[in-house]
C-alpha cells in the first residue's frame, strides 16, 4: 500500500515538501517495505546484492532521478534526497548501489561527458540496462586521490590505461567503469566497457559492513580505449571531485533513513520490553536516549531540507554538502550504537535491522570522504588555513 | 472504454489515531493521508484494463476538499489520464457522496465505475451500492476478479463461506475487495507526468444535488485497553468462569 509506514517528523516538515517529492518518497518507501525488507537480511548474511533490484529500481525511475532528459525523471533535489533516504532506510548497500549508479557514474558522464557519450549510455543506464561504477580510490590513496598512480598515456589515437583502484562499489557486476586516472595535463576520466583487454575485476570478500553491496578491485593492465571511451569535459581532479559532491549530498539523506530505521525499532522495543517490573521505556536514561536519537534525527532532516533548497536554486557550496555528510552520517552512527546497546543481546542479532545498519554505517562514516576529511575541508573553509598537507 | 474511479483521502493505516480533544472527530495533526486502500485497488485495476485494452481512458474523482488533490495526482501519477475534484469543504455523508458520484456519472457517461468496497476510515460500505442503484446500473461488490467481455462483465466475488461469479451486461459499478490485485507503484517519471494532466474542480453546489446530512456523529471514544487474557486449567473452570464472572452462561 502506498505510503504506508512511519515516519518520525517532529517538525511537522512534511508541510514544507511538494506533492510531487511526497510521492516520490512514498513510492520508494512502498517498493522498499514490499520488495526489499523480507529478504535483506539474507543478503546481507550471505554477501549477496539482489540484482533482481535493478529492474524494479529502474522502472521506478530511481537512476539519475535528478538528471534531466536521456530518460531521466528530472525530479528535483529534494525528492531525489527523500528517495536516498527511503532506500537507505532499508539499507546503505541499497542506497549506495542507486548512488553509484546515479550521482557518480551517470553524472560522471553527465556532466562530463560528450553529448554523443551521454545519448549512449544515459538512456540505458536510468532503465538499469547498463550498470556503472566509479574508480577513483586506490590501494595506495584513499582520502588523496590527488595522489594516484593509475595512468592513461596517449597511443595514437587512442589510450592505454595502467593501474588498480580498490574499494569500488558494484565493480565486478558493473557493464562500465568510470575510471580516473593522470595524465600529462593532470587528472581526466575514461568509460572502461567489461570485457575490454587487460580489465579485470576481482571481489573484496570479509566485510562486516556493506555485506549486501558489492565491493570490488579494478585492475588496468595495458587497456587500450579510443577517444569514444575519453570524458572531453573531465579536467583536472575537480571533475571526480563534484561527483563526490553529488554522491555526498544523497548521503547525507540517507543516513537519516538508517537512523531513523534504528531509533523506531529501539522506541517500539523499549516501549514493549520490561525490567525491573516497567517497560525500559519508562526509565529517565532510556527517555534520554530516545530524546537525543529524535534531537538528531530531526536536525539532520532541517540541515537536508534546506541543503536540497539550495542546490535546487543552484547556489549549494559544496562544503555545506561536506556539512551535512559529516553531521548526519556521525548522528547516523551514533543512533545505531546507542539503538544497539537499548536492545541488549536482541541488538546483536539479525532478527532486528539496528546491527546491519550499525555496521553499514561505519562505511558510510568512511566512504566518499571520511569524517575527519570533511572537517578539514570545513577547517580549511572556515579558517583560510589548508590543513591537508 | 471510460472507466470512473472515485479516491477517498484517509489517514495512512500506519498513523496512530487519537481522537479530538472535542470527541468529535480525529486529531488531524501529524496525520499523514493516503488513497484509500481499497481505492487504490480499483485504479490498479482500471490502468489493468485499459492496458489490455490497449485504448481508453481513466478517470478519477474525489469529492472533498482542496488537500484532497494530492490523493488525485497520486492516483494520476499511477498512470490515469485525468481527475475531477468535486469540491466540498464540508465533510458529507455517504449517501450524499454516492448522489455527488451519481450526477458526474451521468455526465461523463462512463461504462464501469470500479469504486473501494469500503474506506477504512469509517467502513461505511455503502457507496458503491448506492450509486449503482441511483444509476440504475448492475452491480458487484467485493470483486476479487473482473473480466471483461464486449458489452459483459463477469466478476467473482468474495462471500461469506466462498466465492460467487455473476455476470452482466455494463454500464455497472464494481467494488474491490483485497485480493483483486496488487496496485503498482507510482513511478518516479509518471510522478512528474502527473503534474501536466488535467485535474479539473467542480463546486458541489453547481451539482443540484441534495447534500443534507443525514447522519450526525455524536461522539468518538477510544475503545477501552484490552487487559491480559488469563490462562485457565482445564474446562471446568473455564465454565465456571464463563458463568459467574463473565455472566455469560
Ligand atoms: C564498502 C566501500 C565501498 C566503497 N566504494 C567506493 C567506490 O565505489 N569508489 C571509490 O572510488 N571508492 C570507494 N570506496 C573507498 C572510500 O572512498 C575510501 O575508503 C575513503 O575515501 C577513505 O580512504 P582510505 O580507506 O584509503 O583511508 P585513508 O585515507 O587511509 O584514511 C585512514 C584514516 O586516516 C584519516 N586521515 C586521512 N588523511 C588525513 C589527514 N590529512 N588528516 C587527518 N586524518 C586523515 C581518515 O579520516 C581515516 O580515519 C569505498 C569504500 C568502502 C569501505
Amino acid at each position: 500500500m502506498i505510503g504506508s509506514s512511519r515516519d518520525v517528523d517532529f517538525f511537522n516538515l512534511d508541510e514544507l515538501l511538494r506533492p510531487e517529492e511526497k510521492m516520490a518518497r512514498d513510492a520508494v518507501r512502498a517498493f522498499v517495505s514490499r520488495e526489499v525488507l523480507p529478504q535483506i537480511e539474507q543478503h546481507f548474511a550471505h554477501e549477496t546484492f539482489d540484482r533482481g533490484l535493478v529492474a524494479q529500481m529502474a522502472d521506478l525511475g530511481i537512476f539519475g532521478a535528478n538528471l534531466h532528459g536521456y530518460g531521466c525523471a528530472g525530479m528535483n533535489n529534494i525528492a531525489y534526497g527523500l528517495i536516498m533516504q527511503e532506500l537507505e532506510a532499508a539499507d546503505s548497500g541499497l542506497r549506495s548501489f542507486a548512488s553509484v549508479q546515479s550521482a557518480l557514474a551517470m553524472y560522471a558522464i553527465y556532466s562530463s561527458g560528450s553529448e554523443e557519450q551521454k545519448q549512449r549510455y544515459l538512456p540505458e543506464m536510468a532503465r538499469g540496462k547498463l550498470i556503472g561504477c566509479f574508480g577513483l580510490t586506490e590501494p595506495d590513496h584513499g582520502s588523496d586521490p590527488g595522489g594516484m598512480e593509475t595512468r592513461a598515456r596517449r597511443d595514437g589515437r587512442g589510450w592505454v590505461l595502467n593501474g588498480v583502484k580498490r574499494w569500488i562499489t558494484n565493480g565486478s557486476i558493473a557493464d562500465l567503469a568510470i575510471v580516473w586516472a593522470k595524465v600529462e595535463e593532470g587528472v581526466t576520466g575514461f568509460i572502461v566497457e567489461r570485457g575490454t583487454p587487460g580489465f579485470a575485476t576481482s571481489d573484496i570478500h570479509g566485510k562486516f559492513s556493506m555485506r549486501a553491496s558489492i565491493t570490488s578491485e579494478l585492475v588496468f593492465e595495458d587497456v587500450r580505449v579510443d577517444e569514444a571511451h575519453h570524458l572531453p569535459n573531465a579536467r583536472g581532479l575537480r571533475a571526480p571531485l563534484s561527483c563526490l559532491t553529488q554522491a555526498r549530498y544523497g548521503i547525507a539523506w540517507g543516513a537519516i533513513g538508517a537512523a531513523r530505521t534504528c531509533y523506531l525499532c529501539a522506541l517500539d522495543y523499549v516501549k514493549s520490553r520490561k525490567q525491573f517490573s516497567r517497560p525500559l521505556a519508562g526509565y529517565q536514561m532510556v527517555q534520554r536516549k530516545l530524546v537525543n536519537m529524535l534531537t538528531e534525527i530531526t536536525k539532520a532532516q532541517m540541515i537536508c531540507l534546506r541543503l536540497g533548497q539550495l542546490k535546487d536554486a543552484g547556489t549549494m557550496r559544496p562544503e555545506q554538502v561536506s556539512f551535512a555528510k559529516r553531521n548526519n552520517v556521525n548522528a547516523a552512527l551514533k543512533i545505531a550504537r546507542t539503538a544497539r546497546d537499548m536492545l541488549g543481546a536482541n541488538g546483536i542479532v539479525n532478527e532486528y535491522p539496528i546491527i546491519r545498519h550499525m555496521l553499514n554505517l561505519e562505511t558510510v562514516n568512511t566512504y566518499e570522504g571520511t569524517f575527519d576529511v570533511q572537517t578539514l575541508i570545513l577547517g580549511r573553509d572556515i579558517t583560510g588555513e589548508n590543513a591537508f598537507d | 472504454m471510460k472507466i470512473l474511479v472515485p479516491v477517498k483521502r484517509v489517514p495512512d493505516p500506519a498513523t496512530t489515531i487519537r481522537v479530538a480533544p472535542d470527541g468529535a472527530g480525529i486529531a488531524t495533526d501529524n496525520v499523514k493521508w493516503v488513497i484509500n486502500p481499497f481505492d487504490e485497488i480499483a485504479i490498479e485495476e482500471a490502468l489493468r484494463i485499459k492496458e489490455k485494452q490497449g485504448q481508453g481512458e481513466v478517470v478519477l474523482i474525489a469529492v472533498g476538499q482542496q488537500s484532497w488533490q494530492e490523493q488525485l495526482r497520486t492516483g494520476l501519477a499511477m498512470g490515469a489520464d485525468r481527475a475531477i475534484l468535486v469540491r466540498s469543504d464540508a465533510p458529507l455523508d455517504p449517501l450524499a457522496i454516492a448522489r455527488v458520484i451519481a450526477k458526474v456519472a451521468e455526465n461523463e457517461k462512463p461504462e464501469l465505475i470500479i469504486i473501494g468496497k469500503q474506506a477504512i476510515d469509517d467502513d461505511s460500505n455503502q457507496v458503491g451500492q448506492m450509486i449503482a442503484e441511483m444509476l440504475g446500473w448492475p452491480q458487484a461488490t467485493f470483486a476479487s476478479k473482473i473480466e471483461l467481455n464486449g458489452d459483459r462483465c463477469s466478476v467473482v466475488r468474495e462471500v461469506d463461506g466462498g466465492l460467487a461469479t455473476v455476470a452482466f451486461p455494463l454500464p455497472a459499478v464494481v467494488t474491490t475487495d483485497l485480493r483483486l490485485n496488487e496496485p503498482r507503484y507510482a513511478s518516479l517519471p509518471g510522478i512528474m507526468k502527473a503534474r501536466k494532466k488535467p485535474l479539473n474542480e467542480i463546486a458541489v453546489d453547481s451539482l443540484g444535488v441534495d447534500l443534507t446530512p443525514k447522519l450526525k456523529i455524536k461522539v468518538l471514544k477510544t475503545p477501552e485497553k484490552r487487559q491480559a487474557g488469563r490462562k485457565l486449567g482445564s474446562v471446568q473452570e473455564l465454565v465456571a468462569a464463563l458463568h459467574n464472572e463473565a455472566k455469560v452462561i
